[in-house]
């Protein structure tokens, strides 16, 4: 691995491409996103599903997220409909992982002797996953550069081995590296490359694109169809028999499943960004998904993946 | 003797579970040893982000020897049932004793109990501690089971004596006891081994640690205050924060940064709280301006550059956070300054409770119970509804949905912003209040006003959905509400019946609430009782005597029943008093009985001219004069001279039954005297009912 210690990276795919390195470097499966529409890293079935049963795992990956209500055309410094994320996951969680956390932030060129790292407590708890566990924000002078959590539950099922998993929201942690105010002046690739890219040239249109269909266009009696049909998929796939009549083979489509929950997890937001959900069905919604997870969950278990014959 | 030493040293625990978590440490660790018959001298507990240590310094190095008795079978017992017994404490013959019983001679063992080497017992007692400790939320970590608050890497556990220090060796879920720690996870990492506390504390500092919360606390008040001072500035005081941050570092290292001028405009309020909120930030004023022009933060390290890329990364932090809120401010003065109607408006569309109906619709109840209630407490009827109207307007501003903890701050703001007058404004943050026993109650009429119409509103909600509180269960904080208007009422001395306000609370939800309202509205004013009864205790007044007052006329209008109780309450702390409610209860007694048996009441028509004796004389005199002078205190509501007339009565009562037989064998002497007695029964029955109170 290329020895970056305590240089400053020039840009933002310098970063992810630093922290790509260091997590393989540490052992990692380095995955690609998943290629579907999520709120956050932790719902890409690598960390969901993976995090459940006795199976050892290490992954890490970066994960385009959506967040329909944080679109601000654009415009906000900070606030992004679409961002990424760069999540990692390992069960179980060795003893040293906040020394291998904090060995990530050197590689990006964190001076470790010139900055303050604290860890604060904050405990993470996902209502659509059924998930939840102790941990902390980690702040370097005193902002929040990371989410580290212990799980301690995922859809219901309690988490054995534990895995730790560590979120970076990359944006933000970039932008405080390299030293940028506002999100779309951020370098993109080398500022020194023959064709130089901002982040605004690569997302400031399609932020203006998805805010206004987000908050003012998205066809709300489709999306609330879409839902339904989603629900209703993933429920039906997981209640189909194991063993497959073509093949013969016991196969529980568990991944096919999830995937409609991630959807309508996903529709969710949509519909809540389009105003049309008031605050006591945001609980149902919220819940309606959490059985998805809850379910897919169930049935993650029972397969090989999930430690079935193990 | 021996010194012990335990560090049980984790991850990063929760500022606010440190303390909680060092005084627990140190009450199981103690209490287990000295269950086990090892006492000390002293103990001391200590906290820091990464660790928790409990220092006991003159404990016994073993626990005593003991002997234990145990009583075997008689002599001449069966063989059998002796071997048994010999078995059973696995002893032999020659142990044991003959002695003389009750039932005859019986064999005694005397089991010598050797006593434990301290560190047998300490081993054990870590293992419990550890295993059971009271986090108030603990996890797994790994492939372990063991629960702890953030994973646990190491336990230090050593007896010191003077010849050295010894490990207490043991093990808890694979981590080995040990004698060593580490120092600052930045600035000395590295492992640091330990002999003493002593040596501890020592090497810990040299590592950069502050062992002591108050050390660190101190610390970061001190240099901050002295900072802001330096530069002719005030730190602004908050305990609450300063435990915090006290428990987020273990070396502290104050950095006192500029908030740029920018931000100058906004309220106080809002930078103090965004800087708490979201930087753990002291906020530092200027006293020339009033303004907070700077803020401290406190760093957990030192660094070459003396902190420079530390506060700027923080000032950077800051800046983001307060454009976030000038933005949030600006935005929101646009629509105050425009009457707030888009708020108003928005309140139509949020759920109070499925079964109350809308925020609009209930600040539409609360604004005519205001003005309802508006003359009763001296405030004018339409700036009442006026303020109930604006009182929740700032829950739909962006400020408020960014920092709940500003609702009420903000709507005084935006309330002149709108151009409502000064009371309005007022009422706006202060209708909320007495958020708590500590909290100040409102005196301003029309904020009394609102503040009244809002938790009365919650009330009678509430109870007609059949939502009470039990137990201890009571998530819409009902009992706060109720107290909350007790004490409005109390300390504004308003007088008005509760149960006029309830029915006017209960008429206006008809839609809403199916239940039954009379029931609804005894059952409510009971709970008000209840709660009233609670709070006078505090206040010192005893139950009994409240009951005795709520049994009057006129128990639902608070204040009356108040005056009353403190005044009959400030009695039966005198002689007087206590005598005169047992002269009373013997009246009381020998009527009862009397009426029983003769089946009528003696409540009138008792005469002097049947009197026999002085003291039964000097009675009826007694009764016609304070009796008199007791009615016409009632009727001014001066129960202070009025239970002075009742304590003018003990004396003559007193004397009364010294020297008279009531029972007297002519029936018409008889008959008098408990006509007479049916005099105090009636006079003292104005003032309170007296049978309630116990003694």
């Amino acid at each position: 691995m290329l020895d970056t210690a305590n240089t400053t990276p020039r840009s933002f795919q310098e970063i992810i491409l630093r922290l790509q390195n260091y997590w393989a470097t540490q052992g990692c499966a380095v995955m690609q996103p998943y290629d579907m529409e999520v709120g956050a890293g932790t719902f890409h079935p690598a960390t969901t599903l993976r995090s459940l049963g006795p199976k050892h795992w290490a992954a890490a990956y970066v994960q385009p997220s959506r967040r329909p209500t944080d679109g601000r055309y654009g415009e906000n410094p900070n606030r992004l409909q679409h961002y990424y994320q760069y999540q990692v996951l390992i069960k179980p969680s060795p003893a040293n992982l906040q020394e291998l956390y904090l060995g990530s932030l050197r590689a990006i060129g964190v001076n470790m002797d010139l900055h303050d790292i604290r860890f604060v407590e904050d405990d993470w708890e996902s209502p659509t996953l059924g998930a939840w566990g102790l941990g902390w924000e980690v702040w370097c002078d005193g902002m929040e550069v990371s989410q580290f959590t212990y799980f301690q539950q995922v859809g219901g099922h309690d988490c054995h081995p534990v895995s730790g998993e560590l979120t970076y929201g990359l944006e933000r942690l970039a932008m405080y590296i390299l030293g940028v105010d506002h999100v779309m002046d951020m370098p993109f690739n080398d500022p020194d490359a023959l064709i130089p890219l901002s982040y605004g040239d690569v997302f400031k249109q399609t932020e203006e694109e998805y805010a206004r269909w987000n908050f003012d266009v998205a066809n709300t009696d489709v999306l609330l169809k879409q839902f339904e049909e989603a629900e209703a998929e993933c429920v039906k796939i997981l209640s189909l028999e194991p063993i497959d009549p073509k093949t013969g083979k016991r196969i529980i489509m568990v991944h096919p499943a999830y995937d409609q929950c991630i959807k309508a997890s996903h529709l969710f937001n949509l519909l809540d960004a389009r105003g049309v959900i008031s605050v006591t069905e945001r609980q149902a919604y919220i819940g309606r998904v959490r059985a998805l997870a809850k379910q897919c969950a169930d049935a993650f278990i029972l397969t090989d993946a999930g430690g079935h014959n193990a | 003797m021996a010194d012990l030493l335990i560090e049980l040293f984790s991850e990063e625990i929760p500022a606010r579970m440190q303390g909680r978590a060092a005084a627990d440490l140190k009450k199981l660790v103690t209490n287990g040893l000295v269950e086990a018959g090892l006492t000390y001298a002293s103990a001391g507990a200590f906290s820091t982000p990464r660790r928790l240590t409990l220092s006991v310094e003159g404990l016994l190095d073993a626990s005593p020897d003991t002997r234990v008795e145990r009583k075997g079978p008689k002599v001449g017992a069966p063989e059998k049932a002796l071997q048994g017994f010999l078995r059973g404490a696995g002893l032999s013959m020659d142990d044991l004793e003959i002695r003389d019983d009750k039932k005859g001679q019986v064999y005694f063992a005397s089991i010598a109990k050797p006593g434990r080497p301290a560190a047998d017992i300490i081993a054990g007692v870590m293992d419990s501690t550890i295993r059971n400790f009271p986090w108030p939320k603990s996890m797994r970590w790994g492939t372990g089971s063991l629960r702890w608050v953030r994973p646990l890497h190491s336990i230090l556990c050593i007896l010191s004596r003077e010849e050295g220090a010894e490990i207490v060796p043991f093990d808890i879920d694979g981590i080995k006891s040990g004698n060593v720690t580490q120092g600052h996870r930045f600035m000395a990492p590295g492992d640091i081994t330990v002999s003493s506390f002593d040596d501890y504390a020592q090497k810990l500092k040299s590592a950069f640690v502050m062992l002591e919360a108050q050390e660190r606390a101190d610390h970061i008040w001190n240099d901050a205050t002295n900072q802001a001072f330096a530069q002719g500035l005030e730190l602004v005081d908050d305990k609450a924060l300063l435990a915090e941050v006290a428990g987020l570092v273990e070396w502290p290292v104050v950095l006192m940064g500029a908030i740029a001028e920018d931000f100058f405009d906004l309220p106080g309020e809002v930078l103090q709280t965004s800087m708490r909120e979201h930087q753990k930030f002291f906020s530092v004023k200027n006293p020339k301006t009033g303004r907070i022009e700077k803020f401290v933060t406190v760093a957990n390290r030192e660094t070459a550059d003396n902190g420079a890329t530390i506060l700027a990364g923080n000032q950077k932090v800051l800046f983001a956070r307060l454009s976030d809120a000038k933005f949030f401010w600006e935005n929101d003065l646009r629509i105050a300054s425009a009457g707030a109607a888009p708020w108003i408006e928005s309140l139509d569309h949020v759920t109070f409770h499925n079964k109350l109906g809308s925020q609009a619709a209930r600040i539409d109840r609360i604004a005519a119970l205001a003005r309802d209630i508006a003359p009763t407490v001296g405030a004018d009827a339409d700036l009442s509804e006026a303020a109930a109207r604006f009182a929740k307007a700032d829950l739909s501003s962006e400020m408020v949905y960014e920092f709940p903890e500003l609702q009420g701050l903000m709507g005084k703001y935006y309330a002149n912003h709108a151009g409502h007058p000064v009371e309005v404004a007022n009422a706006a943050t202060e209708h909320y209040s007495p958020l708590g026993p500590g909290d100040d109650v409102p005196t301003a009429p029309v904020s009394v006003a609102v503040a009244l119409a809002d938790k009365l509103d919650t009330l009678t909600g509430f109870w007609a959905i059949d939502e009470k509180p039990t137990g201890s269960k009571d998530p819409f904080a009902l009992r706060r509400a109720a107290l909350g208007v007790i004490r409005l009422l109390l300390e504004n001395e308003v007088r008005v019946p509760l149960s006029d306000l309830i029915g006017k609370g209960l008429t206006q939800l008809e839609d809403k609430a199916a239940t039954e309202h009379s029931a609804a509205s005894g059952n409510l004013l009971a709970f008000f009782h209840d709660r009233l009864k609670v709070y006078l205790k505090d206040a010192g007044i005893r139950h009994d005597v409240i009951d005795a007052c709520l049994a009057m006329a006129g128990n639902d209008d608070l204040t009356l029943v108040v005056k009353r109780a403190r005044a009959l309450s400030d009695l039966l702390g005198t002689e007087d008093g206590t005598n005169l409610l047992q002269g009373f209860k013997r009246a009381n007694n020998i009527l009862s009985q009397a009426e029983d048996k003769d089946g009528v009441e003696y409540s009138f028509g008792a005469d002097v001219k049947w009197a026999r004796d002085d003291t039964e004389i000097a009675l009826f005199n007694a009764l016609k004069t304070q009796g008199k002078a007791i009615s016409t205190a009632i009727e001014a509501e001066d129960f202070a001279a009025a239970m002075g007339g009742m304590a003018a009565l003990r004396a003559p009562i007193d004397a009364f039954f010294e020297a008279v037989q009531v029972n007297a064998e002519s029936d018409i002497v008889r008959r008098n005297r408990l006509n007479l007695l049916g005099q105090i029964r009636k006079i003292c029955s104005e003032v309170a009912d007296l049978t309630k109170v116990e003694g």
